[in-house]
């Protein structure tokens, strides 16, 4: 088509638009008597009805919204609360002008400045007529001074809220993670019905892993206003569900022995009641003060913890992922047994060790060497030459299959959310992700719990638990029973069945025999932990490397960097015959594990046993008199 | 050099946009609980939409056709740049942050796709071909359906409706209205299934407000017992209660005829809906003398296009259609939309005042 036929817009219209603007014209008159008709219908025909309705239209319905559960430890010391504070809220739209506004409060209550800069930025994300939040915990003065001159500050307001409170800082912080305000994605999460009035919600640990337990339900109130919009009275009201109360497994006590213990080092202690499964201790060390999130953590004080070397937030016995170093031993030893290899028979430990066709020396941790030794005495002394030829012996595959058994390199599935698995390598695995076949020298380094293994801390206690079990595994967990808030009936949570996969009961017997002579032999690793302890205890010690050390080089920890130290790993069960705690403690870069884990054990059992018998006799006594 | 008219502006219709943004700043004023700051922000609003009215009266249609395409494309890659480095408002990736100001390219596309319409359909015969048809139907659904990702439905259902006014009056064959009606009818459930809860939901209340009266029923209740409750002749400025106590969300902006025929009654809703009917007609009277197909086309999709925001606004406030979220033109609290109206009336003026210079 050429250009010049182009009718262009210069061209005179044609007639076909006129006609279709007298069509459109029409059809908006048309639509015009429908809305008029609309709004006839509504204002003349309808009037009485709205009216009514209009004069009727002074109640309004308020959100209520639920008390959250508290959490108590296994006693019934409470970990968190609720208490009542009073906060600032302004609804912009009532607020004439904001910056005077801001001055005069921050005269009369003073206003931080992240306080006024957090005011802002929620005042840009909500609607004017909403209420945002401008200053979180008045306390008594500050509440007192601004109620005399409220009146003063038409569109702000003081109220009490509840808020939610750990009492024991940061004792059990990661066990219980915190609240915190609900963000814009969990916002598109939750239920807008079941979350009506409510200002947060749980972000980690128990807090989030029981949300729904701990919320509530919230209620409803119908309240009459005046003309100006002011409550009169409350009409009716449906309360609001409060949250079930929890009791978790920990026990308060022992969790402060074992914070103690671990004083400032980087480490992780976990206990757990074999038979049960519940877990008595779960510390991380540094820690934190959950308090610092509830009402919204400002984000220098939280890039200040998370920037930390020491990583307070992480919750190093769940998430930490370690090398177990020899305390994997005694479940090695148990697959050796299992194969059919004498207990009696003896390797000889010059101090090192290498593979037929390989002048590699694979060092043992004593450099003079062990002698002889047989299983009983490789176990007692954690002799490295003995299980390095045991290991080329069972080869890669017997080893994962026991690891696993034992619950490594798979989650504990204890009730906190987001649980890493370890790792337990194999040859399939190593070909499917790194692309590279296995060697026999990574057979050396797994069986003294080196190189790709990893563990968290509570795999361990789950591993020792296990072996103290005879073999029996057991799942972790922490919510010991539910108390509804109603009925105030209380829901015991059962232990989840177990598949019972049992290792063969004698030889796990000769196993636990070594590990009770590491405590207590006078060659044993751990004696000096083990010495005059009214109970028997079975252990193991473990020291993972962080740092290679080449082939003629010594490990001198006078001369290493902190961070490059070794880490201190320890097992440990008591009493070996009917075992009740079973614990699992690392050091980051605390050297020895008899030196640095072992004692920290030792505490935590004489504390615990120590509270036995203190209840025992406190119950006797009521038996006797009451 | 003026056509017989001082500044390329038309006497009547000024007068009538003029007194109903006066009005709209007296119902801002009662629905905003009496705020004076709200009132003068809006004031100077209003100043600034009236400037632009004015610069772009000045603008010849040739002008004005020949920018066409370019600030399609300019309005299409500033609405990618909103999905990509948008800032977030309310929820919604809106704005286009410039630095000196904050810009909301949906509003340029308010113009930009019916005067790209106009663009295209002028370059070929009248009525236009099915193809050409086809082709004005990809340049509305484009920039809509990156609106839609925003998300604000309101204004993408807007685009879509500017865009085939102007197909209309070009002309378009009855059997291909017909077809495309058909084809829309066999898309419903596709898109119903692809709004989000909420909309759905605000569809479903239209038949049973009650059903849910604490929900997304309670805006279009209270809504209406403003509108009713006020009688034939209203309860007087400022005297609105379920205004004042704040019963009716949203009643500075989408809102806001709820306020106006609470106060004003049957009598004020039947003198504003007659305020607006003369700005369209005007318009259209506008359009009819207008003497080029683009001048005609584009005066007409505007017109129609304003009528069609004062019908969607209307009827959700009293209930008879789906809350979309879109204001009332000329008197909802906010700026963007007012800009984009008076720039559109604008160069309604400027293209009718030469009118006799096109031929």
């Amino acid at each position: 088509m050429a250009a010049s036929e182009l009718p262009s817009a210069r061209a005179v219209a044609p007639e076909t638009v006129r006609r279709r603007i007298r069509i459109a014209a029409v059809l908006a008159l048309a639509l015009s008597l429908i809305l008029i008709w609309r709004f006839y219908s509504l204002q003349v025909l309808q009037y009485e009805r709205y009216q009514t309705l209009s004069l009727d239209n002074h109640i309004r319905i308020q959100a209520v919204p639920p008390v959250r559960g508290l959490i108590l430890d296994r006693h019934g010391v409470v970990l968190a609360q609720n208490t009542a504070v009073h906060i600032l809220q302004v609804v912009p739209e009532k607020v004439h002008d904001m910056e005077a506004m801001l001055r005069k409060v921050d005269h009369l209550v003073g206003l931080s400045a992240t306080e006024v800069e957090a005011f802002r930025s929620r005042l840009k994300k909500h609607p004017s007529f909403e209420k945002v939040l401008l200053k979180a915990r008045l306390d008594d003065v500050e509440t007192a001074t601004f109620a005399v001159n409220e009146y003063r500050f038409p569109g702000v307001t003081l109220e009490a809220v509840l808020h939610r409170d750990y009492p024991q800082g940061s004792l059990v912080s990661h066990v219980l993670g915190y609240v915190g305000r609900i963000s814009e994605s969990e916002e598109a999460m939750i239920d807008p019905a079941a979350y009506q009035g409510v200002r947060s919600i749980g972000k980690i640990g128990v807090e989030k892993q029981y949300e729904d337990l701990l919320l509530g339900r919230p209620g409803f109130a119908q309240v009459e206003i005046d003309a100006h919009g002011r409550t009169l009275r409350t009409i009716s009201r449906n309360s609001a569900t409060p949250g079930n109360t929890l009791n978790l497994t920990i026990d308060a006590d022992l969790q402060r022995i074992a914070r103690e213990a671990l004083g400032n080092r980087r480490g992780a202690v976990v206990a757990i009641a074999p038979s049960s499964g519940e877990v008595l201790t779960m510390a991380s060390s540094p820690s934190f003060d959950p308090n610092l999130f509830v009402d919204g953590i400002d984000q220098r004080t939280y890039d200040a913890l998370r920037g930390l070397e020491d990583r307070p937030l992480l919750n190093r016995a769940l998430y930490g992922r370690y090398a177990p170093g020899s305390t994997i031993k005694p479940v090695i030893a148990q697959a050796i047994l299992d194969s059919g290899i004498s207990p009696r028979e003896s390797v000889y430990c010059p101090g090192w060790y290498t593979l037929p066709d390989s002048t590699r020396r694979y060092r043992c941790w004593k450099k003079t060497g062990h002698g002889p030794v047989n299983l009983h005495g490789a176990v007692e002394q954690s002799c490295d030459v003995y299980f390095y030829e045991m290991g080329r012996r069972l080869g890669i595959e017997a080893m994962a299959d026991v690891l696993t058994r034992f619950g490594l390199g798979a989650v504990t599935g204890v009730d906190l959310p987001k649980e890493p698995d370890g790792l337990v390598p194999t040859p399939q695995w190593k070909r499917a992700t790194r692309n590279e076949s296995w060697y026999p020298g990574e057979d050396l380094i797994t069986v003294i719990g080196q190189g790709y293994l990893m563990v968290t801390p509570m795999q361990l206690a789950r591993m020792t638990a296990t072996l103290a079990n005879r073999g029996i595994p057991v799942q972790p967990r922490l919510l010991l029973s539910k108390e509804d808030s109603l009925s105030g009936e209380t829901i015991p949570t059962n232990a989840s069945s177990q598949p019972a996969k049992p290792a063969t009961e004698a030889s796990l017997d000769q196993v636990i025999q070594s590990m009770t002579a590491v405590m207590h032999s006078p060659r044993g690793t751990a004696r000096a932990s083990g010495r005059r302890s009214p109970y028997q205890i079975a252990g193991k010690t473990g020291t993972a490397q962080v740092i290679g050390i080449a082939q003629d080089e010594e490990y001198d920890e006078s001369v290493i960097p902190e961070k490059f130290h070794d880490h201190a790993l320890f097992i440990a069960f008591a009493p070996v015959d009917k075992p009740q705690i079973a614990i699992a403690v690392v050091v980051e870069n605390g050297g020895s594990g008899a030196k640095a884990a072992a004692p920290i054990a030792r505490k935590i059992m004489d504390r615990f046993f120590q509270k036995k018998l203190q209840r025992a006799a406190v119950s006797s006594k009521h038996h006797v008199f009451g | 050099m003026f056509s017989g008219r001082p500044l390329h502006l038309d006497g009547p219709l000024l007068i009538a946009l003029v007194f109903l943004s006066a009005l709209g700043l007296v119902v801002i004023f009662s629905a905003s609980g009496e705020n004076w700051d709200v009132m003068l922000k809006q004031g100077v609003r209003l100043g600034v939409s009236v400037a632009a009215m004015l610069i772009l009266a000045q603008v010849s249609p040739e002008t004005l056709r020949r920018l066409s395409p370019h600030l399609f494309v300019i309005g299409l890659i500033a609405l990618l740049g909103v999905l990509l480095i948008g800032v977030t408002a309310k929820g919604a990736q809106r704005w286009l942050d410039l630095g000196v100001v904050r810009f909301q390219p949906s509003e340029l596309m308010k113009l930009a796709v019916p005067m790209a319409v106009a663009w295209l359909l002028t370059r070929g015969r009248m009525p236009p071909s099915f193809s050409m048809v086809m082709a004005a139907l990809m340049v509305t659904l484009i920039p809509a359906g990156l609106v839609v990702i925003q998300p604000e439905l309101g204004t993408a259902i807007m685009l879509i409706v500017s865009g085939m006014i102007v197909v209309f009056m070009a002309g378009i064959r009855w059997h291909h209205i017909m077809m495309l009606l058909a084809a829309l009818a066999a898309l419903a459930p596709f898109l119903w299934s692809r709004l989000d809860g909420y909309q759905q939901q605000r569809i479903l209340t239209l038949f049973d407000p009650f059903a849910d009266p604490l929900g997304s029923g309670y805006q279009t209740i209270q809504a209406q017992i403003a509108i009713g409750s006020a009688g034939i002749w209203g309860k007087g400025w400022l005297e609105g209660s379920q205004s004042h106590l704040e019963f009716i969300p949203e009643r500075s902006t989408d809102f806001i005829f709820a306020v106006f025929a609470e106060e004003f009654g049957l009598i004020g809703v039947l003198m504003l809906v007659l305020l607006y009917l003369f700005i369209v007609g005007r318009c259209l009277v506008m359009a009819y003398h207008t003497r080029d197909t683009y001048s005609r086309l584009l005066i007409g999709a505007l017109a129609l296009t304003f009528f069609f925001y004062l019908f969607v606004n209307l009827g959700m406030v009293s209930g008879i259609l789906p809350i979309v979220g879109v204001p009332l033109p000329l008197i909802s609290y906010g700026g963007t939309s007012m800009l984009t109206l008076m720039a559109g009336f604008g160069m309604i003026m400027g293209m009718h005042a030469r009118r006799r210079l096109m031929t």
